[in-house]
């Protein structure tokens, strides 16, 4: 099978090939028919983001060991970490839901967290072992259904909900979540994906020796 | 773009969905796997439309239910009290909160219709060839993308509330299979988007422009 320079694309959502033209700091490459971004350069990306992976490991900790909440009504108090909630559910009978719960709010954090950090260390010296890319793989889809955010948002409107029926305090639970947000965010932004694939072994054994063809037309060079 | 775009299928490159690299596959028919990192390789993704289709017929259905039925049930000493996705909606704008209903009508039943109506009309325009509006087209699927996932946030409202309230017996809340229900929706509405492939909206310009040679 033949392959090109990485250099050379096809736009993902639109298919046109094109050559990514070499970025200033910070630029990005955008396909000039759909507008898809398709890289940006961004130096120090690898240690900016394990920064950022390490931060975010300790935010998430917090979030799911501190209460998110704490209820209290005619001398009674009740408080519930994201695990607690998932756990009321299944044990109110909706074991799905429960699940789900706990793969959108827990694990799916947790996994994104993880695998990037073990992404992270790997590629720091290249290359880096094949199973890296398959981690590489799964991480894209940890990010599609990792939902803290819209836990938060959640999380918010049920403290207004319970704060008519009862005196309800925020917890340090939701101020690390807030942490989580924005540290997540960060985290995937300056993750260069195209960085880490260039400094993985390949599957078919190959350490890539690219040969580069003039070919396609050349990507829109959106600035900083 | 008057040119006939050099799009990878109509040179025969193939590009990995996982890791993007580009290759060229022996055999069109059979791609096989991306040189560097093992994924199975794609012109288009399989069976897109019909995938898709089916997964927003499956949504739509039960869409219904997770209306109809009550989400969660609070019971008091005053009685029991189902509550439905609308009716929460009513009863946080009828507490004042107005801005927060605002939110949870948009997430909750303005997106799963919006995402439902977008996906069929992308899929309608494709399977008619349409070649208008392609970025516009194009732009309208990344927005279902990013919005999608927002649709969760009655699911995290109701686990909230049923894990804090449990003061039996002077108040409690528990869970109902409106909840499941929408729960899936919502799934279900992701997966189709993701099945969907936004190459094929430019696919069909392509035909046309190759016609016209």
């Amino acid at each position: 099978m033949a392959y090109l320079s990485t250099e050379v694309v096809a736009c993902i959502e639109c298919d046109l090939l094109q050559r990514i033209p070499a970025l200033p700091p910070g630029g990005t490459a955008c396909c000039p028919r759909c507008g898809h971004k398709l890289a940006t350069f961004r130096p120090g990306s690898l240690e900016r983001t394990t920064a950022l992976a390490v931060a975010a490991a300790v935010a998430f900790l917090f979030t799911n060991v501190e209460p998110l909440m704490t209820l209290s009504v005619a001398g009674r108090q009740a408080s519930t970490t994201i695990a607690g909630g998932a756990w009321q559910m299944w044990e109110q009978g909706e074991k799905i839901t429960a699940l789900l719960i706990a793969l959108f709010a827990v694990i799916a954090p947790a996994l994104q967290i993880g695998f990037l950090l073990t992404i992270l260390l790997y590629v720091r010296r290249p290359p880096a072992p094949r199973w890296v890319g398959t981690l590489l793989r799964w991480v894209e889809i940890t990010v599609a259904w990792s939902m803290v955010e819209v836990m938060m948002l959640g999380i918010l409107v049920s403290l207004v909900k319970i704060a008519a029926l009862a005196r309800v305090v925020p917890g340090i639970g939701i101020f690390a979540a807030a942490g989580l947000i924005v540290l997540l965010a960060a985290m995937s932004s300056s993750f260069d994906p195209r960085e880490a694939w260039s400094r993985v072994r390949w599957a078919n054994g190959d350490w890539p020796r690219p040969a580069l063809p003039s070919f396609g037309s050349d990507a829109a060079e959106a600035g900083r | 773009m008057t040119a006939v775009a050099r799009t990878g299928m109509r040179e025969g490159f193939v590009s990995c969905e996982a890791c993007g690299l580009l290759s060229r596959p022996v055999c069109a028919e059979e791609p096989g796997e991306c040189p560097r990192c093992g994924a199975e390789l794609e012109f288009r993704r399989r069976d897109a439309i019909q995938r898709t289709w089916a997964l927003i017929i499956a949504a739509a259905i039960c869409y219904i239910p997770a209306n109809l039925l009550p989400v969660m049930r609070a019971t008091s000493l005053t009685g029991e009290e189902p509550d439905t996705i609308m009716s929460g909606v009513v009863i946080l704008y009828e507490t004042g909160t107005w801005y927060l209903a605002l939110i949870l009508l948009i997430a909750s039943v303005i997106i799963p219709l919006a995402k439902l109506a977008s996906l069929a009309y992308l899929l309608i325009t494709v399977q008619r060839g349409s070649v208008r509006n392609n970025r516009e087209r194009t732009r309208l699927y990344r927005i279902l993308e990013i919005i999608g996932r927002w649709s969760m946030v009655d699911v995290f409202v109701a686990t909230f509330v049923v894990a804090l309230i449990q003061l039996k017996p002077l108040m409690s809340v528990a869970p109902e299979p409106g909840v499941l229900f929408f729960s899936a929706v919502v799934i279900l509405t992701i997966i189709a988007a993701e099945s969907f492939d936004p190459r094929l909206i430019w696919d069909s310009s392509q035909g046309k422009q190759e016609t016209n040679e």
